[in-house]
Order: structure tokens, then C-alpha cells, then sequence
């Protein structure tokens, strides 16, 4: 399955990158591969942003804006801000 | 009307304060029922839990799958042990969400693993991580409060892939010399990926979506809808009260309809409704319900209406449907902050101007 195409926010900068891998072992959708001793951005489109490759990123190749795709949290953001700052979705 | 960035983080869970969760001693352990005895070590008294769930395990997990007191569902940080855990033994970490402790107990028959529980208050790993809950500074502290470098023998934790957003691997292994290893997505591959030592094949790294996934989620987006519906239910049992004196079935089966439509219907079939905003997919398939509705009408094999409900279901059935379904972005596994931001740019004028305009008709067809 696919969402939107050309919406993500991720950047990746292949010269910082120091080939540790730690990004194609946490992304949940095998975005990244490692060709040789660089890590190689393939499907784009298939990121969600949950930023766990720049967390995980010693190197800072990888920037995201992270978040989640979620509507409810998204719609609360506008009109209800969240006490901490943070909007949130599925809030019992 | 939706802005381009929005300015708070946005995140999964509760965005009300919760309190951590204290840790819990042998007395108060003891008498949890899938604690099944205690490993004393030098450090102090490790409960040693069970893999088998009860019937109370079950009867709570359907209790909280339906939304029942979700939040509330908490076991007590710390580290555990399963089957005969040793020195050597691999360290798993989870988040203290008791069906998540469940879901991954349940897979570790016959293995010795350690358990380090995190303080996520009760949530679980991937909403926690995203909370940052589950994050580098309670893998850190918790790390420090069990005395880990005392348990065991080894430097290596196994840490779920999903909670890899809140956790900095190398902050981690710089500030506690514990390396950090991501296992698999499922608790179901622990155990290949701990005969494959410690290998996870690039399937296992990878969310699904299947239908088996979106049905129990599904499951899940009912109850919570069941609110909308009983709203509606209430307004529509008024307005038909007010206009006919009565209550009629079909005054609220075609809404009804759309209500299930978009919360579970369009869920569940997702992969096969056209279009990608989950929207569109929603608005499409609340227009095919109202299409045969009228159909139905018209043909006599449901009963017949006026051309000004006709006109009301075009307008409301294909919102209801689409509002709904849009909300459905939070559970799948797909979805980016971006593209939701990008669909609801212009999903959310048109919603509210086809309700609106629903609303607007509604008023008039009493002087039509």
C-alpha cells in the first residue's frame, strides 16, 4: 500500500554518511540499502516519518520531521492545543 | 484552514500528564498471577513471569482491545526474568503496556531471556516511542536502577525495532557501554532471531498492513466511533420525532451506514477502494452507499423517499464516510505527518463545505 507521493519531509546527505547500517535496521519499510560503505536512499514515498534513521544516525546524515500520520492528532493541534505541546491522537 | 506546520509535535497517546509508574516489590509482585516465582540475585529479587496467558490475560486483552480502560492497563517497570535466565542469557526490552508485556511473553516459551520493563505509562512501544517515552533517557535510568552491568555478563540489549524513534542506539552504548541491537518488528520472530544470533532476515524489519492487522484494529476504531454514532443517532431521532412524530428504522440506517462505512468498512477493504487520501476512499465509498440508497428507492426494493433526502444523502453520506475514514491515517502503518497534513489541506474545506451546504439544504426543504 501507498500514500501521498513527494510529501516526505526526510533529507539524506550521502556524504555524511559513514556506512553503519543503523538505518536500514530500524526503518520499517527498507527505504534504505547499503551499496559498498554508503547506505542508498531507494523509495522515498514509502517513508512515514517516523524518524527513527536520524534518530538513530550518528553520523546526522538523515533529517526527518517527525511525527505521526494521524488525523485526529493533527486536527487537535489546530483547534485544541495539546498542555505540553504536544497533539495527540487516540487519547482515551 | 490546515496549516502548513504544525507548530506542537505530534504524537501518539495521551497528552495528559501521566505519572510514572513506581516500581513494585516481591510482596506486591508475588501476588500478580503470571508472576510464577523469584530469582534472587546479589542485586536484589527478579520475578520470574510465565509465557502462558490465563483466561484473565485474555478476557483483559479483549476488554482493551474494545477501548476499556486502555489506559489504565500498566505493569510495574523493572527487569523479569523468563524461564531460566542466566548470566549470559539475551536482555529484551519492552514498554510497560501490559498487553504489549503479554503479546511478547507469549512468544518466549522455552527460551531464558531477561525482561527490562521501561516506565512508558502504560503505553506501548510505538506510541511511546514516539512520545519519547521510550526513549534514550528511560533505557539509561532503567539500565542504572535494575543494575543491568551486575546481571549480566554481556553488553548487549534487544530493544523492538518500533521503539528505534524514541532511541538513540549510540547514545545509549556511549553512556551505559550497553550496545544496542534492534529486534524484530513482531515479538512472534523473538525466537529466530535469537537462534539466528541475534540476525533479523529484512522481512521481519518490515510493518504489514494486511487485513488480519486492520480487522483487529478495526475492532478498535468501532468503539471508538460508536460515540459519533450514538450523536447522530440522537439527532436524527429528534429531527424525525419533530418532523413526523415518529421514529423511523429508516431514518438512521442510511447514516448508520455511513458510520460503518468509514470506520470499518473502508478499513478493511482499503487496498482495493481507488484513490490514496483515505479521505477519497471514504468519500467514494459513502457515494456508492447513497447511490444505491436511491437506487433502492427508486426501484421499490427499499422504500421510497422525497428528492430532498435524496439530495441529503448525497450530501451527508459521502462526508460522514470521508471524515471517518480520514481518521483511520492514525492506525495504519503508512501514513506520514506530511501527507496527512497535505490530504486534510484540502480534504477538510471540502468536508466541511459539503456538510455545511447539507446543513444549509436541510433548513430550506422545510419551505420547499
Amino acid at each position: 500500500m501507498r500514500y501521498l507521493a513527494n510529501v516526505t519531509s526526510l533529507r539524506y546527505d550521502e556524504e555524511r554518511c559513514t556506512g553503519c547500517g543503523r538505518c536500514i535496521e530500524v526503518c520499517p519499510h527498507g527505504i534504505f540499502s547499503l551499496n559498498g560503505r554508503k547506505a542508498v536512499l531507494g523509495d522515498r514515498d514509502l517513508c512515514m516519518e517516523c524518524g527513527a534513521c536520524s534518530r538513530n544516525c550518528e553520523a546526522q546524515a538523515i533529517r526527518v520531521r517527525a511525527g505521526v500520520g494521524c488525523a485526529w492528532a493533527i486536527l487537535r493541534s489546530q483547534w485544541r492545543k495539546g498542555k505540553d505541546g504536544q497533539a495527540t491522537c487516540c487519547c482515551d | 484552514m490546515i496549516k502548513e506546520r504544525p507548530s506542537d509535535k505530534i504524537v501518539c497517546g495521551c497528552s495528559q500528564e501521566t505519572p510514572a509508574t513506581p516500581v513494585a516489590g516481591r510482596q506486591e509482585l508475588s501476588r500478580r498471577p503470571w508472576v510464577k516465582g523469584f530469582l534472587t540475585l546479589p542485586s536484589g529479587d527478579v520475578p520470574l513471569v510465565t509465557t502462558r496467558l490465563s483466561m484473565r490475560d485474555r478476557l483483559s486483552t479483549i476488554r482493551v482491545r474494545w477501548g476499556l480502560g486502555r489506559m489504565k492497563y500498566i505493569i510495574p517497570p523493572g527487569l523479569y526474568g523468563l524461564g531460566r535466565p542466566a548470566a549470559d542469557s539475551p536482555l529484551l526490552v519492552t514498554a510497560n503496556y501490559k498487553l504489549t508485556f503479554d503479546a511478547l511473553r507469549r512468544e518466549l516459551s522455552g527460551l531464558d531471556v531477561w525482561i527490562m520493563v521501561l516506565d512508558t505509562r502504560g503505553i506501548n512501544v510505538w506510541c511511546a516511542a514516539g512520545k519519547g517515552t521510550f526513549g534514550t533517557e528511560e533505557v539509561l535510568a532503567r539500565i542504572e536502577a535494575v543494575g543491568l552491568a551486575r546481571v549480566v555478563s554481556h553488553r548487549k540489549i534487544i530493544l523492538p525495532q518500533l521503539g528505534a524513534p524514541g532511541v538513540a542506539a549510540h547514545e545509549v552504548q556511549k553512556k551505559s557501554g550497553f550496545r544496542v541491537v534492534y529486534g524484530p518488528v513482531r515479538a512472534k520472530e523473538l525466537p529466530a532471531f535469537l537462534a539466528a544470533g541475534m540476525k533479523a532476515e529484512p522481512e521481519m524489519r518490515r510493518v504489514r498492513f494486511r487485513f488480519a492487522d486492520r480487522l483487529k484494529l478495526v475492532s478498535l476504531e468501532f468503539a471508538g466511533s460508536l460515540k459519533y454514532l450514538l450523536a447522530i443517532a440522537a439527532v436524527l431521532a429528534l429531527i424525525g420525532l419533530l418532523a413526523h412524530g415518529r421514529l423511523a428504522v429508516w431514518d438512521f440506517l442510511p447514516y448508520l451506514g455511513a458510520v460503518i462505512i468509514g470506520s470499518s468498512l473502508v478499513p478493511l477493504l482499503l487496498p482495493w477502494i481507488p484513490g490514496r487520501p483515505f479521505s477519497l476512499k471514504g468519500a467514494l465509498a459513502g457515494l456508492v452507499w447513497a447511490l444505491f440508497l436511491i437506487a433502492g428507492g427508486a426501484a421499490g426494493f427499499l422504500p421510497a423517499f422525497s428528492w430532498k433526502v435524496a439530495v441529503a444523502y448525497l450530501l451527508f453520506i459521502p462526508t460522514i464516510s470521508a471524515f471517518l475514514a480520514m481518521g483511520f491515517t492514525g492506525s495504519s502503518t503508512f501514513t506520514s505527518l506530511s501527507g496527512v497534513v497535505k490530504e486534510m489541506k484540502t480534504a477538510v474545506p471540502l468536508m466541511a463545505a459539503t456538510f455545511g451546504l447539507g446543513v444549509i439544504f436541510f433548513g430550506l426543504s422545510f419551505f420547499i
